[in-house]
């Protein structure tokens, strides 16, 4: 029987022959990640646990993104506990204030990922990695305080769903509502304890901000994992980034899905998730006129380079709704600077938005976008449960970063071709 | 290992967010989470919940995020065990790792009610509606898990 992706890099990193869905097994991994709320559970755990060492200094990464810059005394306390382990340890890749991004959008970047890898992280979207062909999961901080010690992890193989993309997105579309799109069709416990296998020729078509932002997703689909397979988008990234060997794993041709899902790309169209789950989703035609409070663009799924493009291409020249307030959140420092450079933070600030540092923030209703009672916010994040942003009587409606910019002009959900 | 308590009922796809909301991430403390679980999807849970009681949910119990507060919330408020339909894997691993009993059993879903007390058998699976005088069979743990849970929880049983 042959291997889908996922189970290929799990058994490579078994030291197995073989792995087939269902089977148990304990893997090697290639990094293991925390972040400023998930971590100091770890650390408590690994220090009761009496460990005395870590299993690699650079195979950790610790990224102080959530709530920082600490947004309270209880926040800097936590801060400090992951910033003394680190150094304790010397830990490598510690990311605090001044050159931390938003960790699923630093660690592509910086390099720390590479396809064919095994990674686990304390934070649910740690299955961003499968962009770059990499299996890559979410878990607990216990998993996490078990990495650190061992640089292993046990894992239950999973079944897949294979997605087949052909064609090509249109104007204004983009990979996120392509997974919005995925998520409204399976469900969001679709893909239950299975990997979300992405291929087909329309692949060449989505780039890698599309990509991660796709794999970002798959856990909004109950999914393990979310896998990409590699081609020369993928190698093309990577290429001076990632300074070390790395193998890539493909499918085999006989390989088992519980389900093949065929996506033509070109039939896509902007998609948003409704309150207040994210497979609750109309295509933007079906919303009609729903009035809005705040607008986020940013966060782990739609931070990156390409997604304040869209925004600045949207907003410039334009302002901001009256009683709108516009948050923009690049992912990391190098958006940051580079969206200095490219001049779209003057266009993001005279447009009337707040163009900030990068942090979590708003997304998980952590701090910088709280909403009221009975306020609206249509955001480019990952979730829209109940409370996610603010009150527990406030709405987040998810949608791309073009109608989060359209919908910050318009006053209202809205797309761009009602704007420009 | 048996346990047995008072029944807490919830629907499909209860989220982390409501669980523990975020806004209350900034601490680790056991006690201090337990005091806000569930606030978000029932105010009244904590003043309701007592030593033992059970919760009992539809599908896909525990989506969303990665955090551990989750599951440590729910344990530190007193609840002994989670049967739901499903539950969303990360939950699902967490709850094992920090010793929180859980079982998947659609038919106990279904028939239990809020309010019933239920005695639960986890070697055999066996959960006992003493309300309704009614026994419905859970999945037990397979044994690789069952030796984490004997071990007391994930870091115990790596230890050499």
């Amino acid at each position: 029987m042959g291997m889908t992706m996922t189970q290929k890099v799990l058994a490579a990193h078994a030291g197995l022959p073989s792995v087939k869905a269902g089977q148990l097994i304990k893997a090697k991994l290639d990094l293991v990640l925390g972040n400023d709320i998930t971590s100091p559970v770890a650390i408590n755990e690994f220090e009761k646990a009496g460990f005395q060492n870590i299993f690699h200094q650079d195979k950790i990464a610790l990224v102080m993104d959530h709530f920082t810059p600490n947004k309270d005394i209880k926040a800097a306390t936590q801060c400090k506990q992951c910033r003394t382990f680190a150094r304790q340890f010397g830990i490598k890749n510690y990311f605090d204030v001044g050159d931390m991004g938003i960790e699923h959008a630093l660690l592509p970047e910086k390099g720390l990922v590479a396809p064919g890898d095994c990674v686990i992280g304390a934070d649910s979207h740690t299955c961003t990695y499968g962009a770059l062909g990499a299996f890559s999961t979410g878990v607990g901080s216990t998993d996490m305080a078990a990495g650190m010690a061992t640089g292993e992890a046990w894992f239950k193989v999973p079944s897949a769903i294979k997605f087949n993309l052909t064609g090509k997105l249109n104007k204004w579309v983009s990979g996120k509502d392509v997974i919005l799109h995925i998520i409204g069709m399976i469900g969001v416990d679709g893909a239950l304890y299975q990997s979300m296998e992405f291929t087909g020729e329309g692949l060449k078509n989505l780039s890698m901000d599309d990509r991660l932002c796709m794999a970002n997703m798959a856990i909004e689909a109950g999914a393990k994992n979310g896998i990409f397979e590699v081609d020369d988008v993928t190698l093309d990234y990577v290429k001076g980034r990632v300074d070390r060997e790395f193998t890539v794993f493909q499918a085999d041709e006989d390989a088992e899905y519980e389900r093949v899902i065929d996506i033509d790309l070109s039939s896509i169209k902007s998609t948003v998730s409704f309150p207040h789950l994210p497979e609750n989703t109309h295509t933007i035609d079906e919303v009609g006129d729903i009035k809005i409070d705040q607008v986020v663009i940013g966060s782990c799924t739609n931070g990156r380079l390409e997604d304040l493009e869209t925004a600045a291409e949207i907003l410039k020249g334009r302002h901001v709704a009256q009683d709108v307030r516009a948050i923009i959140i690049p992912g990391t420092q190098s958006i940051y600077k580079e969206a200095i450079k490219r001049g779209w933070a003057e266009i993001f600030i005279d447009a009337g938005c707040v163009f900030s540092t990068p942090t979590c923030g708003p997304c998980l209703g952590g701090h910088m976008g709280i909403l009221a009672k009975g306020e609206r916010a249509v955001s480019t994040t990952n979730r829209n449960f109940v409370g996610r942003m603010g009150h527990v009587e406030s709405e987040v409606y998810l949608a791309s970063p073009a109608i989060a910019a359209a919908s910050a002009v318009a006053g209202k959900i809205a797309g761009p071709e009602e704007i420009l | 290992m048996k346990t047995q308590g008072f029944v807490h009922k919830f629907g499909d796809n209860v989220d982390t967010d409501v669980i523990i909301p975020a806004r209350y991430l900034n601490t680790a403390d056991h006690k201090e989470l337990a005091s806000h679980c569930m606030e978000d999807i029932d105010k009244d849970f904590v003043n309701k919940v007592k030593p033992n009681d059970i919760i009992v949910a539809n599908y896909n119990f525990g989506c969303g995020s990665s955090r551990e507060h989750a599951p440590i919330a729910i344990k530190a408020s007193g609840i002994s065990c989670v049967i739901a339909k499903t539950f969303a894997r990360i939950f699902y691993r967490n709850s094992i790792n920090i010793g929180l009993a859980i079982l998947e059993c659609e038919e106990a879903a279904d028939k239990i009610s809020e309010g019933d007390e239920v005695a639960i058998d986890f070697d055999t699976g066996v959960i006992t509606n003493l309300t309704k005088n009614e026994t419905y069979q859970a999945e037990p743990f397979p044994d690789f898990i069952k030796d984490i849970i004997n071990k007391g929880g994930l870091l115990n049983s790596i230890r050499k």
